[in-house]
């Protein structure tokens, strides 16, 4: 069980208000990832789930009951930290036994517990370590232990795999989307790696400002965005976006179009225009391309093509793919 | 210190103070050591004379040398008990948010800034004196018969006024530790399900372990040699109720004019210092690595 509801919630430090108020509904068993740009409150909601944080109105929900007076520890959450805040005085062993040892069980229990969740995540081989002879994927996987331990409702990672380096990042994502797989627990994961959201995640959560701004699959959000922020946010690299009389010739005050929807040709398009820096990454490459009266476009190609910096091309719009916006920033459908 | 060279260079560098360091410790020492053989009394000028191990003889079998040294025991182990229990109690109060956070901790601290004869004859007259002390009047106003602390609890009150001197310290060590101690730590452990005496037991404490060391260090250096404090109050007595190993050598040499007892019990106090630095580095040892 881990079904969570957020009801009218909001969120002020003083006289900041980090989250202007907010509805969100998680469904036992999803993978929702939060993301959104620094500084937009995704830390601050995720604390405002595990009841770190008090919310200044509204109510949250937890398998139908009202949570939002219960201590963190009540709530039948776990938490990993983008610092991993392991106890550095305790071996592995004690830290991952650690939530059982305060919920009162005897020794045989949990070491029978700790044992499981070590092999689990291949950490048998150090459970007599202290977790500053560990390496940072091992730390990692010590912090998860830990919350696994606890059999919660729901699971919250902040930003957990940030201080990996990009191979190990790759592999621990693998992981914890296999352990979300094997325990079909609720996850709730903050990051602001576009790979890690679209690939792990049931449902995506864009935060800007405190707001949601849309609540989708990752496909969903990256095939029809509802605005024009997530259009920006969500794909990488970023959705080419136009304004002015060339988004007006379209009906729309700013017009979408992603890298991949333009195509490239020597000859003739809808826009001239020409080539500056090129990135070649072996199976695609990205150029980017100013055209007169429209800006500079980011055209993405696969493969390698022959066209070199300050070369004359013309790009055309798939029509299909066009994102058209309102000056209110909504998608216009 | 990397290369051979660099190696080379500190040691030349660092020689002269340590030259300079173990003149200044030698010549003292060896004069001691040398006093503590001699029958050397300063109401007989002249009359030195070698004595072998008399002088070490008659300060050992002094019943006063063992009061001596089961009262320093007492003074440093009650003032480091005070100090630390009231010191990480203090600590975990003032890393609090609360309102003149700022000044509060300045008015902590000042206790440390005030001369130790000042502060022991500010507690002894104006607090501890049986007539016109404030701890009289208190009990005169609910009551009860005052209590002449000096006299009749001479060492204790000699450990109280002492660890109200070095209360600020302690505190201040470990008031730096704790706001050292990484707050999701704290909230992991709340998630954890521990509440705030099983934070401050499993989470807390131990990362305060190696502040506790140092103050323990550093306290019990300064501890053994207290004296100022016992001169101005008691005098180390009645008796000698209150005389630690300090105050017993200046009183033999002094008092008693015995300059050869004095350096006497000057050496062996020496000896007793640093079995106890033995021991306090062992357990340092233990505690600052990793
Ligand atoms: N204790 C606090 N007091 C005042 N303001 C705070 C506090 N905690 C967070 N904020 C503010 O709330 C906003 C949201 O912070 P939060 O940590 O949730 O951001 P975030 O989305 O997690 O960002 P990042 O991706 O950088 O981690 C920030 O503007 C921050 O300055
Ligand atoms: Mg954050």
């Amino acid at each position: 069980m881990g079904q969570i509801v957020l009801k009218q919630i909001t969120k002020s430090f003083g006289t900041v208000h980090v989250i202007p108020c907010l509805d969100l509904e998680i469904d036992d068993g999803e993978f929702v990832v939060f993301v959104g740009p620094s500084g937009c409150g995704k830390s601050t909601l995720l604390r405002l789930i595990a009841g770190l944080e008090d919310v200044s109105s509204g109510h949250i929900e937890i398998d139908g009951r009202d949570a939002t007076a219960v201590p963190p520890a009540k709530r039948g959450l776990a938490m990993v930290f983008q610092s991993y805040a392991l106890y550095p005085h305790m071996s592995v062993r004690n830290n991952i036994a650690f939530p059982l040892r305060m919920a009162g069980l005897d020794k045989a229990a949990r070491s029978a517990r700790v044992e499981a969740a070590a092999k689990i995540l291949n950490l048998t081989d150090y459970l007599d370590r202290r977790p500053g002879q560990l390496s940072g994927g091992q730390r990692q996987r010590v912090a998860i232990g830990r919350a696994i331990v606890r059999e919660p409702a729901a699971f919250l990672f902040d930003e957990p795999l940030s201080n990996l380096d990009a191979a190990l990042r790759v592999s621990m994502r693998q992981e914890i989307t296999e352990l979300h797989q094997s325990l079909k627990t609720t996850m709730i994961y903050v990051t602001h790696d576009q790979v890690e959201a679209m690939t792990m995640a049931d449902k995506i959560v864009v935060l800007n400002a405190g707001r949601i701004e849309q609540v989708g699959t990752p496909l969903a959000l990256y095939a029809t965005p509802a605005n024009v922020f997530v259009a920006g946010f969500i794909g990488s690299p970023r959705m080419n976006l136009i304004d002015g009389a060339e988004a007006a010739r379209h009906g729309a005050a700013t017009l979408g179009i992603r890298p991949e929807h333009l195509a490239l040709s020597r000859d003739d398009g809808a826009w001239k225009g020409v080539v500056g820096l090129s990135e070649h990454l072996g199976s695609d490459t990205f150029f980017r391309v100013t055209v007169d009266g429209v800006g500079s476009l980011t055209v993405r190609q696969s493969g390698e093509v022959d066209v070199k910096r300050g070369d004359t091309v013309f790009l055309t719009p798939s029509a299909p793919h066009l994102h058209r916006f309102a000056a209110t920033g909504e998608a216009m459908r | 210190m990397a290369t051979r060279h660099a190696r080379t260079a500190a040691r030349i560098m660092i020689s002269p103070a340590v030259l300079l360091l173990l003149g200044w410790m030698l010549v003292p020492l060896s004069m001691t050591v040398y006093f503590s053989f001699l029958r050397y009394n300063l109401l007989m000028p002249g009359m030195e004379e070698w004595t072998g191990w008399l002088n070490y003889e008659f300060f050992l079998t002094d019943p006063a040398f063992f009061d001596a040294i089961g009262n320093t025991l007492m003074l440093v182990g009650g003032v480091l008990l005070i100090t630390i229990v009231g010191g990480v109690l203090l600590a975990l109060l003032l890393d609090q948010p609360f309102w003149g956070q700022g000044v509060v901790r300045v008015l902590v601290i000042a206790p440390f800034f005030v001369m130790p004869t000042v502060s022991a004859l500010v507690w002894k007259n104006m607090f501890m004196n049986p007539v016109s002390g404030l701890f009289a009047h208190a009990a005169k106003a609910v009551g009860l018969a005052p209590f002449d602390f000096l006299a009749h609890a001479p060492l204790l009150s000699i450990i109280l006024i002492v660890a109200w001197q070095w209360l600020p310290f302690a505190t201040l060590i470990l008031l730096t530790a704790l706001q050292s101690l990484d707050s999701e730590q704290l909230e992991a452990a709340e998630m954890d399900g521990a509440n705030p005496l099983n934070r401050f037991v499993f989470i807390m404490l131990p990362h305060l372990a190696r502040a506790i060391t140092v103050v323990i260090l550093i306290q019990t250096i300064f501890l053994l040699s207290i004296f100022a404090e016992i001169l101005v109050t008691t005098n180390g007595g009645p008796g000698t109720a209150s005389t630690n190993l300090t105050f017993l050598v200046y009183a033999q040499s002094l008092l008693q004019f015995d300059v050869g007892g004095g350096s006497a019990g000057g050496v062996i106090a020496i000896i007793l210092a640093n079995i106890v630095a033995i021991f306090l580095m062992r357990m340092i040892g233990k505690n600052l690595e990793t």
